[in-house]
């Protein structure tokens, strides 16, 4: 199996409101998936569940040959491998731009500080955001913020990176900037797994899309089949919804 | 890769000169209003204070010349022993309320123990009247004769301090770690911290600066407080103002401990202030 | 006990900085009354009492033996209450006219008018308090004395040099401590205590050697309540700062001074005083101290 990721026959309930029901998907090296599907869906649990920030009820998380949903998991190697960006960015507003960027390199790769700011400079020179290292997240523009977190991800250097829909916090004229990114990501090779809701950009960059309803996977495929053909009606349903509203 | 966003990056920022002199006018007029009122007013309430019938025998029994530079010495000296007893109970204060703060918010099974410890201890010296706390460890634990317990007054009363305060502070400390949003710690450990790492470099920092002003405020209260002591028989600021007062029947040497409270207090409400303004501004998003 | 009790003085402070540079001094103390014979203004009719035609006596709680018995004033028992009764009795107040009233230490020289014809709570009669308050005629020369554990390093000293190392306590605002500060001058800081309780407490516990209290209290004190203790010995009054008495405490000006002072000399003469004070105050000897 090459697999990098193998979510297999997942089920999560919170209390007695069961939001994935045998949820399956995975990914190859390099791939980018996009998530879609209707708000409530199961995406963000989805990705909180792939990078163990919840456990899983049944099922198996597969990241390579381990498994995140072993219950001796070590979950703090695991999301070494993993990173994640959250719709919210989640900066650390204490620390600035660099610190939040060099924090994790420091602290669990045991980098040096002058090794990891280089590389933090180095990453944040990619993203845009060379002259804003010094600054603190509350002197930033949410696209700004959000190039951050991405660029905090990114330090740990993972394997797999979980975009949980990046650019909806986001004023319209600032989503552009933060697509730029994920777009340079694709082409650099990064293995992404994203929950969007910016149906052309996904049509754009995604290898497959997988539509997510009431905690499965309904339908998945190349962008093109999907947005163009779907198969199943509640799919046709939202894409109609998406795209007219 | 583009860094668009950034319009009005390099250009100079541009105020019109009339604009910026008028308000600058505004800002000038504003203090001149402030501290001509504020004059006004401490003029007026010492005009209706001097002018009372009775000003005579108060300024007599509490703002003595005489008594004042008497007393003055003794009182002083004996101050630094608050000073000292404040200094030293403090560091044990942090310290030992953070602990105390996070081994209540922990989660781990082990130490459920201690967190039933830790919430005993709040509960029962949060509860429990300082001064009961001065007199019961004060007078009772080298009552207990145990070898090797030390047996000084003023170590007992600091100890007394150091429980009564930490149960304070520590819910202060809990508080404030309760008050830093779950998606903090999340994204710290999706960075791969672990448990004690996103303690101490996200979730401590962002609650110890909220908790600030609040954290303050406490040591203010114990820099008051370190008064009870004197309870136990050392000599401390008020005692030796009690002690002159009673001797020539005046109460000036307790208006001269009050004075020295309050000049060591009033620095501490100003930073407490300004930590607090910071605190707001920073909330608004504004300046930093 | 002995709190302070402190009038708004924040609010008084600025005005106050400034007034105190001026300096000044309150009234002069009044003229000393004399035990002529009875005036006719006192009598429980002619005298201007807190309540017309009683006598209100003030005194602190816990009130101590041997001056009160059970911490009760209205029985008559300790040397005080006995007095007090017999000074009331002297002026024609019935014993049902006496009335009497918690005045904490601390208050009892406060400004403002009095809520007490007089207050009687083993109250040294000074120069300094004189200035403020005015006091009868001394009913009592108390001389000071050390208690310390039979175990005490101190417990067989027999001179003032031996006290010299000794951490000594005494309550807060008494001549006891201005005794240890003025007279012993031991190296170490005296302890201050709220009360006699609280001395008692240290001194049992061992954090002080010896305790500075009046003769009749130390008596008190090692016969009937710490076990362990004894007498070290006691200081001469005349060799103290001043020869001490306690006197009753009055407002500055009280026209009851005469009064009493007459009272207390009818009864010094009659010798009922003495036979007061053997009886309360019997056995209250000890060693003096040498020099
Ligand atoms: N921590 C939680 N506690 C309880 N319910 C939750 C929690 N997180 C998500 N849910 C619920 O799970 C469902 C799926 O949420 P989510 O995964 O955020 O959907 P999506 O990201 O697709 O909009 C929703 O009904 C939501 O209310
Ligand atoms: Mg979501």
């Amino acid at each position: 199996m090459t697999a990098l990721l193998h979510v297999n026959g997942v089920h999560k309930a919170f209390g007695t409101n069961p939001v994935l029901r045998g949820l399956e998907v995975s990914l190859e090296p390099h791939e980018v998936v996009a998530l879609i599907g209707s708000s409530g869906s199961g995406k963000s649990t989805l990705l909180r569940c792939v990078n163990g920030l919840e456990s899983i009820d049944a099922g198996k998380i597969m990241l390579g040959d381990v498994e995140v949903s072993a219950l001796d998991a070590d979950l703090d190697v695991v999301r070494r491998r993993v990173g994640i960006v959250f719709q919210a960015y989640n900066l650390f507003p204490h620390m600035s731009v660099l610190a939040n960027v060099t924090l994790a390199p420091i602290r669990v790769l045991r980098h040096s500080r002058k090794q990891a700011e280089g590389a933090a400079l180095e990453l944040l020179a990619r993203l845009g955001l060379a002259e804003k290292a010094r600054q603190y997240p509350d002197q930033l523009s949410g696209g700004q913020q959000q190039r951050v977190a991405i660029a905090r991800a990114l330090a740990m250097q993972p394997e797999l990176l979980l975009l949980d829909e990046v650019t909806s916090a986001l004023d319209p004229e600032l989503v552009g900037e933060v697509l730029d990114v994920i777009r340079d990501l694709k082409a650099g090779g990064m293995t992404i797994l994203m929950a969007t809701h910016e149906m052309a950009f996904a049509r754009e960059v995604a290898d497959r899309v997988c539509f997510l309803d009431r905690g499965r996977v309904l339908e998945s495929g190349p962008p093109g089949e999907i947005f163009e053909n779907p198969a199943e009606p509640r799919t046709r349903e939202f894409l109609d919804r998406f795209l007219s509203g | 890769m583009s860094a668009s966003g950034d319009l009005i990056e390099g250009d100079a920022p541009y105020i019109d000169p009339v604009r910026a002199a008028a308000l600058h006018r505004r800002s000038l007029r504003s203090s001149v209003v402030a501290t001509v009122s504020t004059v006004v007013f401490l003029i007026a309430v010492g005009f209706a204070t001097v002018n009372a019938p009775g000003w005579a025998s108060v300024r007599y029994w509490f703002f003595n010349g005489s008594a004042f530079r008497a007393s003055v010495g003794s009182v002083a000296s004996a101050f630094l022993l608050n000073v000292k007893i404040f200094l030293v109970a403090e560091v044990f204060i942090l310290v030992l309320s953070l602990v105390v703060a996070l081994i209540r918010v922990s989660t781990a099974p082990v130490l459920m123990p201690l967190r039933f410890v830790a919430t005993v201890f709040t509960d029962v010296f949060r509860g429990t009247p300082t001064l009961l706390v001065v007199y019961l460890l004060g007078f009772g634990m080298p009552a207990l004769q145990i070898k090797g317990l030390p047996n000084d007054p003023v170590i007992w009363g600091t100890i007394a301090l150091v429980l009564s305060y930490t149960a304070y502070v520590a819910e202060v400390f809990r508080a404030g770690i309760r008050s830093i949003h779950p998606s903090q710690r999340a994204a710290a450990r999706s960075l791969g911290l672990n448990v004690s790492q996103t303690m101490r470099f996200v979730v401590l920092p962002q609650a110890v600066r909220r908790i600030a002003p609040p954290l303050l405020n406490d040591f203010v209260s114990l820099q008051k407080d370190t008064a009870l002591v004197s309870v136990l028989g050392p000599i401390e600021a008020l005692r030796a103002a009690e002690i002159y007062s009673a001797s020539k029947f005046n109460y000036t040497a307790i208006v001269v401990a009050a004075l020295l409270f309050i000049a060591v207090t009033i620095p501490l409400a100003r930073f407490t202030d300004w930590l607090s303004d910071r605190q707001e501004r920073r909330d608004r998003g504004t300046a930093r | 006990m002995r709190r302070l009790t402190l009038v708004p003085v924040v609010a008084l402070l600025a005005a106050g900085l400034a007034a105190c540079s001026a300096g000044n001094v309150g009234a002069a103390p009044s003229s000393a009354s004399s035990a002529s014979a009875a005036p006719s203004d006192c009598t429980p009719a002619a005298m201007q009492t807190y309540t017309s035609g009683m006598l209100t006596i003030g005194t602190d709680t816990p009130a101590y033996p041997p001056y009160f018995e059970n911490n009760d004033p209205t029985n008559g028992q300790g040397l005080e209450s006995a007095l007090a009764y017999a000074v009331a009795d002297k002026l024609g107040f019935a014993k049902a006219a006496v009335k009497w009233t918690v005045v904490p230490f601390n208050s009892s020289y406060a400004p403002g008018p009095k809520k007490f014809d007089f207050d009687i709570n083993q109250i040294s009669i000074t120069p300094d308090r004189a200035k403020v308050v005015d006091f009868s005629e001394g009913y009592y020369t108390v001389n000071q004395a050390v208690v310390t554990l039979k175990t005490s390093k101190i417990a067989n000293a027999t001179s003032l040099a031996e006290l010299q190392s000794a951490k000594l306590g005494a309550q807060v605002g008494t001549t006891s401590l201005s005794f240890i500060t003025d007279y012993v001058k031991p190296g170490a800081q005296p302890y201050v205590y709220n009360d006699t309780n609280d001395a008692k407490k240290a001194l049992a516990t061992g954090q002080i050697d010896g305790i500075v209290v009046d003769l009749p209290t130390a008596y008190y004190i090692t016969a009937a309540e710490i076990d362990n203790s004894k007498i070290v010995g006691q200081f001469p009054a005349q060799e103290g700062p001043t020869s001490e008495q306690f006197g009753m405490l009055f407002a500055k000006g009280s026209p009851l001074v005469k009064c009493i002072d007459w009272a207390l000399a009818s009864l010094k003469s009659a010798g009922t005083l003495k036979t007061i004070q053997d009886q309360w105050l019997a056995g209250a000897d000890a060693p003096y101290f040498k020099q």
